[in-house]
């Protein structure tokens, strides 16, 4: 028996050496955990997503040598898209690599929400583009979080000014009936406060109708939306929910074209198991949609042509794909904004903090990185952590995502004094002194 | 004096008839829970991931052979790959976790179906995959309005559903059939009643367990192919194996007709909970609704409404 458990112990230590991602402390790099979910209810979007990121920073190291010469060091860890294994993970990567995690990508707003009080503590920034809480980008309070390009603030306006343009006019938002059909979670609740707003100042009525996670089950909800006949349903849902949602609408006879999903509501797996009857359906772009741009030849070159790619390369134009890359684009540029003031070699979350904080990408830099068209123009500062809020529309065609608006801005007029005041509640809840943020450099 | 509302009473029947076909589909999950409970006295949790396991074999299988060969020909093959798949896991399960445990107690039994749910689900997503994958085994999925001449609009029924419901209704018919008449039956029920016993009189426990997982295993393919040409098939099928739970509460853990009247109870109690009260408690209440329904059932009638009163004396 003694015999069969140390061949077994020794079995297991050579798998965990034999290991190709991971990363020993003496190993000199930047070190960048990538907390993912590849298994479990959302991996059908949590595994495009993971790709992109992982793709990328392998593209790093291939075509550079990684970051202005320093290696980029990454290892993966299975979360699940479960709160308590994401915490575990960044537990136990945040200290790995010579200078500790560079930042952490959580890919969960409900990660995102655990991990902000223990960022400021580990010194480690939080870059959540698109998803965390809305109010992080006020950076004087919230010093360690990144919403990038995109709050869930930004996508609710953006959803009605689209609405309203389809309308003719805000002024034809006035006596309609919208629908909020949203994942009853923290996540799905993001939008209320700002609907809610709109729907005061715009004269709509809002009716508001919570899923149950996952969401595989939604016949109750769109009964009742057969009975309200709203003009438009927005849909704040992530997984299955939206695939099920859109089946639904079918079901009740409700139009596609209508229905509105927000930007973790309209990438492939949202729409392809609902097959044709999600021909017409609508989602929020996170600025990039699906498609390619420079930097995927340059995956197909480095990567792909060595085999060393995770992805298949057809499906690495892919909306959630795109939006991995573009995230670990992101943060990379922290990294390097840091390196300029603090030279190239392995930088801290401190400093990658400062870099992540004094972003600024023009149209010509996004080109030379090979993300032209892609993104806007990204700048980021104290005061603001979102850096571009900005937001296209696209329509599912049965075969792919068709761009099917100009960009749009979000409301600052509106936005900007909710999310002073919902940060200064968090800021007085958790006793924390805003930033002046004219004194930062 | 209340005025008769069409529109609302038109609207009360489309939610009490969509619940009651949703109710018909958790019975038939439910029937994997009790067919196992009832010829071994082990609840099984690894039903849901039964569920997936199925699918996965079924939908990535059929998707293959459909570019090859004929719709009808790919199904077919499609379904007897399933079938063999979990003829094959009960069998591994009988073999290498059953047979070890012949005669422990049921929370080992319990607790080793757990440690067969978390393997289902990792070698199931590592071998098929873990994307969405989309089912159609030829199921029609137009919209009925019916009774448009009593009421605006008419109640509307989708045609899945109702296809569903009937291919649920064959299978517990089926059942009740094989428990109550068949020689295969009556031993698995025997089983059930007392291990020992059963053995003392030559019933062939090992068989019997093999036979009662291939079944329940069946069952899966069936509750796999109706959820996944709802919803796609997916990880989140195993949940599905959550809205059993209730189900088989209220029904009881031993018995089949059971669990349909407990699918109906829960499936249409679940759905006018959400749509009457739901609004008033903050909406998506039905998930947990549910579970208060079976609690309520617990407590007046600890084994369900057709369970079999079981007295241990001391």
């Amino acid at each position: 028996m003694a015999h069969r458990i140390s061949r077994l112990s020794a079995l297991l230590i050579c798998a965990a050496l034999a290991s190709p991602s991971a990363v020993s402390a003496q190993e000199n790099g930047q070190f960048i955990p990538v907390l993912s979910y590849r298994t479990g209810p959302f991996a059908p979007n949590g595994i495009p997503w993971a790709d992109g990121i992982v793709d990328y920073l392998e593209l790093l190291n291939q075509r550079d040598g990684g970051i202005n010469g320093v290696k980029i060091l990454y290892e993966e860890c299975e979360t699940g898209y479960a709160t308590d294994r994401g915490v575990e993970c960044y537990e136990r990567l945040k200290g790995k690599g010579p200078t500790g995690a560079a930042f952490v990508n959580p890919l969960s707003t409900g990660i995102t929400f655990a991990l902000t009080e223990k960022a400021p503590v580990d010194k480690i920034p939080l870059v959540t583009a698109g998803f965390g809480r809305s109010e992080s980008k006020d950076g004087s309070v919230f010093t360690w979080n990144f919403p990038l390009v995109g709050t869930y603030w930004t996508a609710a306006d953006v959803a009605i000014q689209h609405i309203a343009k389809e309308l003719g006019g805000t002024d034809k938002l006035s006596g309609r009936k919208i629908v909020l059909l949203y994942h009853d979670s923290p996540f799905g609740k993001e939008p209320i406060p700002v609907l809610e707003a709109l729907a005061k100042k715009r004269g709509f009525q809002l009716t508001m109708i919570p899923v149950a996670n996952p969401g595989v089950e939604q016949k109750s909800q769109w009964l009742q939306i057969r009975q309200i006949r709203p003009d438009y349903v927005v849909m704040w849902g992530w997984g299955v929910m939206n695939p099920t949602a859109i089946q639904e609408a079918a079901n009740v006879n409700f139009p596609r074209d209508k229905m509105i999903g927000f930007w973790f509501a309209g990438a492939e797996p949202d729409v392809v198991p609902a097959g044709a009857n999600a021909v017409g359906y609508k989602a929020l772009m996170l600025q990039h949609g699906a498609g390619r741009a420079k930097v995927h030849d340059d995956l197909d070159k480095f990567v792909y042509g060595k085999g060393l790619g995770k992805s298949k390369p057809v499906d690495t134009g892919g909306v959630l794909f795109n939006r991995g890359m573009v995230g670990a684009m992101l943060a990379v540029e922290g990294i390097r904004t840091a390196m300029k003031k603090f030279g190239n070699k392995p930088m801290t979350g401190e400093q990658v903090r400062w870099g992540l904080e004094n972003i600024d990408l023009d149209e010509a830099q996004l080109k030379s990185l090979g993300f032209e068209g892609m993104i806007s123009p990204v700048k980021i500062s104290c005061a603001d952590h979102e850096g571009s809020n900005k937001s296209r529309l696209q329509q599912w065609d049965g075969k792919g995502w068709k761009i099917i608006s100009d960009w749009y801005t979000a409301d600052e007029a509106m936005l900007a004094p909710m999310l002073k005041d919902a940060a200064a509640r968090y800021a007085k809840e958790k006793g924390i002194t805003p930033r002046d943020c004219s004194k930062e450099s | 004096m209340a005025v008769f509302d069409p529109v609302k009473v038109a609207f009360f029947v489309e939610v009490l008839v969509s619940g009651l076909l949703s109710g018909i589909l958790y019975a038939l999950v439910a029937l994997g829970f009790v067919l196992i409970f009832k010829a071994s006295g082990v609840f099984n949790f690894a039903q849901g991931a039964m569920v997936l396991v199925a699918g996965l074999a079924l939908v990535r299988t059929l998707n293959w052979l459909e570019a090859h060969l004929p719709f009808w020909l790919a199904l077919l093959l499609a379904l007897s790959f399933a079938g063999a798949l979990m003829t094959g896991i009960a069998w591994a399960v009988e073999r290498f976790v059953l047979r070890k445990l012949v005669n422990q107690t049921a929370l080992a039994l319990f607790m080793a179906t757990i440690g067969i749910t978390f393997v289902l689900e990792g070698l199931g997503q590592q071998i098929f995959g873990a994307q969405v994958y989309k089912l159609d085994i030829g199921l029609p999925r137009d919209n009925i309005f019916a009774l448009e001449s009593l009421f605006d609009g008419g109640i509307l029924l989708n045609t899945l559903d109702l296809w569903s419901a009937l291919l649920a209704a064959a299978i517990v018919g089926a059942l009740a059939f094989f428990f109550q008449w068949t020689r295969t039956g009556r031993a698995l029920r025997a089983v059930a009643d007392d291990h020992s016993a059963a053995q003392s009189v030559g019933i062939p426990l090992t068989r019997v367990w093999f036979i009662v997982w291939v079944v329940a295993g069946l069952v899966a393919i069936a509750a796999a192919a109706v959820w996944g040409s709802k919803v796609g098939v997916q990880f989140s099928l195993v949940y599905v194996a959550l809205k059993a739970l209730p189900v088989i509460i209220v029904g009881g853990l031993t018995s089949v007709p059971g669990a349909i009247l407990g699918g109906l109870l829960i499936g249409a109690g679940e759905k006018l909970a959400e749509v009457y009260l739901g609004p008033s408690l903050g909406g998506g209440i039905e998930h947990w609704f549910a579970y208060v329904v079976a609690l309520v059932v617990l407590l007046v009638r600890p084994q369900g409404l057709f369970g079999d009163r079981i007295i241990e004396r001391i």
